[in-house]
C-alpha cells in the first residue's frame, strides 16, 4: 500500500473511533440495560406464570426474535411517521434495540430461571421468605450467574449490530466509516480500520466478561478460602 | 399438644398417596416417621409444612385450628414462622455462605436487625461445630457439613417444631453420624422434631415416639419402646423382622 492510504487510516482513525465512543457505546449500553430490565421482567413472568402477562411475554417474544432487526428499524423509523409518529434516530435505534435484544435475553433468562433447583425456592419458603424475597434473593442470582456467558454473547453480538443503525442515519462509527469512504475511495483500508475497532470494543467486552464471570462465580468455587 | 394433623388425604393425579392421616406431636417429642419407600411419609411432612397443599385435612397448631382444604397464604406464612425444614438434599443457598444462609431468613423474613441476625447465626454454627466454616460456601462444604448448615439454618429462626426430611438419606455412614450426633444434641435440649427417617438406631435410640406408615395410612403409633419391644401389628412385626435381618 502506498503512503497515501497509511495517511488516510491514520487521518481518519480518531473520525471513527470518536463517534463510537459517543454513538455505538452509548447506544449499546443504554439499548442494553433496558433490555436486561425487559428481559428479567419477562423471565419472570413466565416463569412465575402470570396468566395473561404470560401470554403477553410470549407474544412479544414471537414477534422481534422472528422478524429482522433492519425491518423493526425501519418500521419504528421509517414507518412510524405515516401514523403520526416521529422519532428522532438516535432514541428511534435504542427503542427498536431494548426490544430486540430484551427478546432474546428473556428467554436466556428464563432458561437459568428453570435451571435454578427447585429446592431453593422452597428452602426460602421454609425460613420464612415471600416467593418475591426468595427470587429477588436466593434464585434470580443464581440464575443471573447461570446466563451470565450467553448473556455477555448477546451484548457482544450486539455492539457490532448496532452498525445497522446507520440505516435509520445514526452517525456511528460505521456510517463515519462510509462517510469518508465516499469522500476518498480507499474502501478497503478504511472498512478494515473500522472492523479492527470493533474488533478492539468486542476485545475489551471479553475480557470484562471475563472478570465478571470470576467475581460472580465466586460461590461455586470448590477450593476452600 | 403443639402440633396435631386429623384426617390427611392427598392424590397426585389418580394416586392417593395419604389416605386420611392423622398425627400428635407434644411439645419436645422426638417423633419419627418409619416406614418403606412410598408410603407416603415425605409428603405428609411437606403437605404439614405446605410444600404440598392437602385436599383435606385439619391441623392444629398451638391449639389453633386450621382447615387444610382451604388455607390462606397469611396463615401459611404464619405457621412457617414457627416451624423450620430440614430437607434431604440440604437445599442450603447456594449463592449464600453457612453464615449467610442462617441468617437470610432472620433479616429478610422477620426483619432481624443485622447486627443481630449474625450474633444469632454464629451462635446457631457454634451448636453445630461450625464456627470455622462461616464464611465457606456450601459447594466448599462436605455433604455432613451443609446439612449441618442447614439445621443451624432451621435453628436460628427459633422454631417451635423442626421437621426433618431423611436428613441422612444422602450422606454416606461416615457424615451420617455427625448429623444424627447434632439432631440428639437438639433432642436432649427438649427440641421438638418430626423426624421422617431409615435410621433405625436413631428411631430407637433417639425418638421418644415412632409412627409407621405404610400405603398412605399409619399403621401404627406407640412410644417408641413400646414400638421396638412389643409391635401390636402384625406388619409392623414384618417390617422390623425386615429391617433386623438387614
Amino acid at each position: 500500500m502506498s503512503g497515501h492510504v497509511w495517511e488516510v487510516v491514520a487521518d481518519s482513525f480518531m473520525k471513527i473511533l470518536l463517534p463510537g465512543l459517543t454513538i455505538t457505546i452509548p447506544l449499546t449500553v443504554i439499548a442494553f440495560s433496558i433490555a436486561m430490565a425487559i428481559a428479567v421482567a419477562m423471565a419472570m413472568v413466565q416463569f412465575a406464570g402470570v396468566p395473561v402477562l404470560k401470554q403477553l411475554a410470549r407474544f412479544y417474544i414471537w414477534v422481534f426474535r422472528g422478524t429482522p432487526l433492519l425491518v423493526q428499524l425501519f418500521v419504528v423509523f421509517y414507518g412510524l411517521p405515516n401514523v403520526g409518529i416521529l422519532i428522532d434516530p438516535f432514541p428511534a435505534a435504542v427503542l427498536v434495540f431494548s426490544l430486540n435484544e430484551g427478546a432474546y435475553c428473556a428467554e436466556i433468562v428464563r432458561a437459568a430461571l428453570e435451571a435454578v433447583p427447585a429446592g431453593q425456592l422452597e428452602a426460602g419458603y421454609c425460613v420464612g421468605m415471600s416467593y418475591l424475597q426468595t427470587m429477588r434473593r436466593i434464585v434470580l442470582p443464581q440464575a443471573m450467574r447461570t446466563a451470565f456467558p450467553s448473556l455477555s454473547n448477546s451484548l457482544i453480538a450486539m455492539v457490532k449490530d448496532t452498525s445497522l443503525a446507520s440505516n435509520i442515519t445514526v452517525a456511528e462509527m460505521f456510517m463515519a466509516t462510509q462517510r469518508i469512504v465516499a469522500r476518498t475511495y480507499e474502501a478497503l483500508p478504511l472498512y478494515i480500520e473500522v472492523g479492527l475497532i470493533y474488533l478492539l470494543f468486542s476485545t475489551v467486552l471479553t475480557k470484562l466478561q471475563q472478570v465478571g464471570e470470576r467475581k460472580l462465580g465466586a460461590y461455586t468455587a470448590k477450593e476452600g478460602r | 399438644m403443639i402440633l396435631e394433623v386429623k384426617g390427611i388425604r392427598k392424590s397426585f393425579g389418580a394416586l392417593e398417596v395419604l389416605k386420611g392421616v392423622d398425627l400428635q406431636v407434644d411439645q419436645g417429642d422426638v417423633v419419627a416417621i418409619l416406614g418403606p419407600s412410598g408410603s407416603g411419609k415425605t409428603t405428609l411432612l411437606r403437605c404439614v409444612n405446605f410444600l404440598e397443599y392437602a385436599q383435606a385435612g385439619r391441623l392444629v397448631f398451638d391449639g389453633q385450628p386450621y382447615d387444610l382444604s382451604k388455607i390462606t397464604k397469611k396463615e401459611i406464612g404464619a405457621l412457617r414462622r414457627k416451624t423450620a425444614f430440614v430437607f434431604q438434599n440440604y437445599n442450603l443457598f447456594l449463592n449464600k455462605t453457612a453464615l449467610q444462609n442462617v441468617t437470610e431468613g432472620l433479616i429478610v423474613a422477620r426483619k432481624t436487625p443485622k447486627a443481630q441476625a449474625v450474633e444469632i447465626g454464629q451462635k446457631a454454627l457454634a451448636k453445630v461445630g461450625l464456627s470455622d466454616r462461616a464464611d465457606y460456601f456450601p459447594s466448599q462444604l462436605s455433604g455432613g457439613q451443609q446439612q449441618r448448615v442447614a439445621i443451624a439454618r432451621a435453628l436460628a429462626t427459633g422454631p417451635e417444631i423442626i421437621f426433618f426430611d431423611e436428613p441422612t438419606s444422602a450422606l454416606d455412614p461416615e457424615l451420617t453420624g455427625e448429623v444424627l450426633s447434632v439432631m440428639r444434641d437438639l433432642a436432649e435440649e427438649g427440641m421438638t422434631m418430626l423426624v421422617v427417617t431409615h435410621e433405625m438406631g436413631f428411631a430407637r435410640n433417639v425418638s421418644n415416639k415412632v409412627v409407621f406408615m405404610e400405603d398412605g395410612v399409619v399403621v401404627e403409633a406407640a412410644p417408641s419402646k413400646e414400638f421396638f419391644e412389643s409391635p401390636r401389628s402384625r406388619r409392623t412385626r414384618d417390617f422390623l423382622q425386615l429391617i433386623q435381618q438387614e
